[in-house]
């Protein structure tokens, strides 16, 4: 856990304090609706298609259960017993009253939480690996760099009206669970030929109407200059992106325009006027911050336990579990846990208030009170001994959140689409539940090994569709739901952009089509253990699209 | 527009001369970045006070050599939402040590003034009456800062790292005459 200071506490409540002055004005009609906007997207306030929607960041998606049981009672006072969970480590609540914010508000800062910088045209909540610190491939924490970030971002005078929205991504394990490649800019821990550990640094990757994945233009940046380094590429942004129109004013579409070498030079020229000011990161500075991370006092423990092996013996649906939703922790004896939000038929993300509460408590008693929130919309419990895996399968059961279904077909990521979103062309939600029905039997997903389906509804691509491994997108044709399916895409250290299969197909048959796709890779593929995703590689789209478009 | 300046309403002093309209042989005037670059050495000659309002997608550096010449820099905020300026208050502050006045015009409303201030301004043409009477309050409605700006606060990573001993200041350090 991050442990948060003075600092914090005051700065949050300046902020309540700050918000509740313009909600006053907006209320009054001072501030009118077009000038409240960008104030109260700058706290994670949007307004959707029923109500105020509250977006609250869950820094580096980790969070403390006192947080959780705050998250719950926030859900229950001010919302309607439930949160969302999104692919960006954020929680939404989507039925609160302008005039009940500022409340919420304060009360979640109470419990160190935060709306800030959550939407608007600013730097986003930075987010990294849910597995940070306690995964096995990672070569050091990357919560330290995020937190870091976070700070000197938090308000900053300079950058807080920029061209668009800016997200960034820290990781530093060898497998890429952050999504680096689809962000405005990613950082990446690595060690460099002499040893050292610095920061391979990528810009202008974003998913939307024009997806790009990041290009590299730094390939080792020395730690003390992060900071320096970020501020000379968020200083070429805000002057040099575009602002004349919504859709180009990303920055990959300036890396794009001027291409990644001459924005990397651009860069470098301001670095290099920035590199050795006040913005040198001082060891003492990152050790302030590297001991604000605390862990917990672990126990020596033994891998495998009996107790697990005679559980899993003796349990069937406890086996599955562990087999699908446990994962290696870095000490001996423990494991990460993830908690499926992908129940069969219902929204994927959604927890309502009553699971809230029970994951704090198990939290508590299992996971030395910290949960975990991932960008695949899941949580998770990042210490668990692995002697109390049957016990914390039990309570998990209880509350519907061990389905075994992890990295499976149903475990869909899907915006909220249609049914809250006041952009959105089409369904997502409801896509996502009729396609989980199809596969609900967990032999015939599993049978499909790891498989992600992605689903937006409509271009802004929250459900980031183009790096689903199937992804759809819904448009609109004639004032009717439409879906672009794409395959092939992937999010990970081998990102890829998804290849459009074919023209759309109606509401109706996009299950019908999913399944055609999944058919299609049982045959086609070379072996049992080749994944849905590398037989797309190895064999192009063609014969799913033949398959899939023969009978229609 | 009521003009704020030193945390005060004050009158405006400078007049703006439009393009094509002879420049007054008294006087502090303002003039377009066009003019002032067309005619900055006999403008530089003036005994009172020259300003220049130069727009948001010009580089600051073009004005560098010119600076010494400068009372006053204007920047525009075309739309609250459109922040270039700040990066041109940066620059011409931190960067180019630009010590005048320099001024936020625009849409500038309260809800900015800390960042502006933070950017390094310190005077502003502001939209809404109420708004620069709430100066005083809006730029001292945060006491933590993060960022080291020119602006001198003292951040949170200097005083957790022992190298301030106090809480941040709310005060800035003047920074033009
Ligand atoms: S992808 Fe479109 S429909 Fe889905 S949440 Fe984003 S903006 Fe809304």
């Amino acid at each position: 856990m991050y442990l948060y200071d003075d600092f914090d506490r005051t700065l949050l409540a300046e902020r309540v304090a700050e918000f509740r002055g313009q909600v006053a004005r907006r209320l009054t009609g001072e501030l009118n609706e077009d000038e409240f906007r960008s104030l109260r997207l700058m706290n994670g306030i949007y307004l959707q298609l029923h109500a105020y929607m509250l977006r609250i960041a869950i820094p580096y998606g980790t969070l403390a259960s006192d947080q959780m049981r705050k998250l719950a009672y926030v859900a229950r006072r001010y919302d309607r017993g439930y949160g969302h969970f999104t692919t960006r480590q954020n929680i939404q609540f989507h039925w609160i009253k302008l005039a009940e914010l500022p409340d919420a508000m304060a009360d979640l800062a109470d419990a160190r939480l935060h709306g800030m910088q959550t939407s608007g045209n600013c730097v986003r909540n930075i987010t990294t690996d849910q597995w940070a610190g306690v995964a096995p491939d990672e070569i050091e924490d990357p919560r330290i760099w995020a937190e870091l970030l976070r700070q000197h971002l938090t308000l900053h005078p300079e950058f807080s009206f920029l061209p668009r929205k800016f997200k960034i991504a820290v990781s530093a394990a060898q497998h890429d669970r952050a999504a680096l490649a689809i962000h405005d800019l990613s950082v990446r821990l690595h060690r460099n030929g002499a040893g050292e550990t610095g920061f391979e640094i990528g810009v202008g990757g974003g998913l939307g109407r024009t997806p790009f994945l990041t290009k590299i233009i730094k390939p080792f940046l020395a730690k003390r200059d992060l900071l320096s380094y970020v501020e000379a590429v968020l200083r070429l942004y805000n002057q040099y992106g575009r602002r004349d129109n919504i859709y180009k004013a990303r920055i990959k579409i300036l890396v794009h325009e001027l291409g990644a070498e001459r924005f990397g030079k651009e860069v470098e020229a301001e670095w290099q006027a920035i590199k050795d000011g006040t913005l040198a990161l001082d060891p003492a500075i990152i050790a302030d911050i590297a001991a604000r991370f605390r862990y917990p006092d672990y126990e020596r423990l033994e891998d495998n336990p009996a107790a697990l092996a005679t559980a899993r013996k003796s349990d069937a649906r406890f086996a599955a579990w562990l087999d699908n939703s446990v994962s290696n922790h870095k000490v001996p004896g423990y494991a990460i846990v993830t908690l499926s939000l992908k129940p069969i038929g219902k929204t994927p993300g959604d927890c309502t208030a009553e699971q809230m509460d029970a994951i704090a408590d198990l939290a508590d008693r299992y996971s030395f009170g910290e949960i975990r929130v991932g960008h695949e919309q899941n949580l998770a419990l990042p210490h668990v001994a692995q002697r109390d895996l049957p016990a914390l399968f039990a309570g998990l059961d209880a509350i519907g959140v061990a389905i075994p279904n992890v990295n499976l077909i149903s475990d869909i990521i899907a915006c909220p689409g249609l049914d809250y979103c006041s952009l959105a062309n089409a369904r997502a939600i409801p896509v996502a539940q009729e396609i989980s029905k199809r596969f609900a039997d967990l032999d015939i997903a599993r049978g499909l090994g790891r498989l992600h389906i992605n689903i937006s509804g409509c271009i802004n691509a929250c459900g980031h569709h183009h790096v689903g491994h199937i992804g759809i997108l819904g448009v609109e044709k004639n004032g009717e739901e439409f879906y672009q399916v794409t395959i092939g895409g992937r999010a990970d250290e081998q990102a890829q952009l998804g290849t459009l299969i074919g023209p759309a197909v109606p509401y109706d048959d996009v299950a019908d089509v999913v399944e055609d796709i999944a058919e299609a890779y049982l045959d086609l593929r070379e072996r049992p253990d080749e994944l849905f995703i590398d037989t797309v590689k190895r064999l192009g789209v063609e014969p799913f699209k033949e398959r899939v478009y023969a009978t229609r | 527009m009521p003009l704020v300046k030193s945390g005060k309403v004050v009158e405006d002093r400078y007049v703006r001369v439009a393009d094509g309209e002879p420049v007054p042989e008294q006087g502090a005037v303002i003039v377009s970045a066009d003019r002032f670059l067309a005619d900055a050495d006999e403008l530089g000659q003036r005994s009172d006070p020259v300003g220049v309002i130069w727009p948001n997608n010009r580089n600051v550096a073009d004005l560098e050599p010119h600076l010494p010449k400068l009372a006053l820099v204007a920047l525009v905020f075309p739309a609250y939402k459109d922040g270039r300026a700040y990066s041109q208050a940066r620059l011409l502050r931190e960067r180019y040590r630009f010590r005048g006045e320099l001024r936020a015009t625009g849409q500038v409303l309260r809800d900015q003034f800390l960042f502006l201030v933070r950017a390094g301004f310190d005077s502003f043409e502001v939209v809404k009456p109420a708004d620069a009477l709430a100066f005083e309050e809006a730029t001292k409605r945060y006491s933590v800062f993060f960022q080291p700006t020119g602006d001198g606060r003292v951040t949170v990573a200097r005083v957790r790292s022992g190298r301030e001993a106090q809480a941040p200041q709310r005060q800035p350090e003047r920074l033009s005459a």
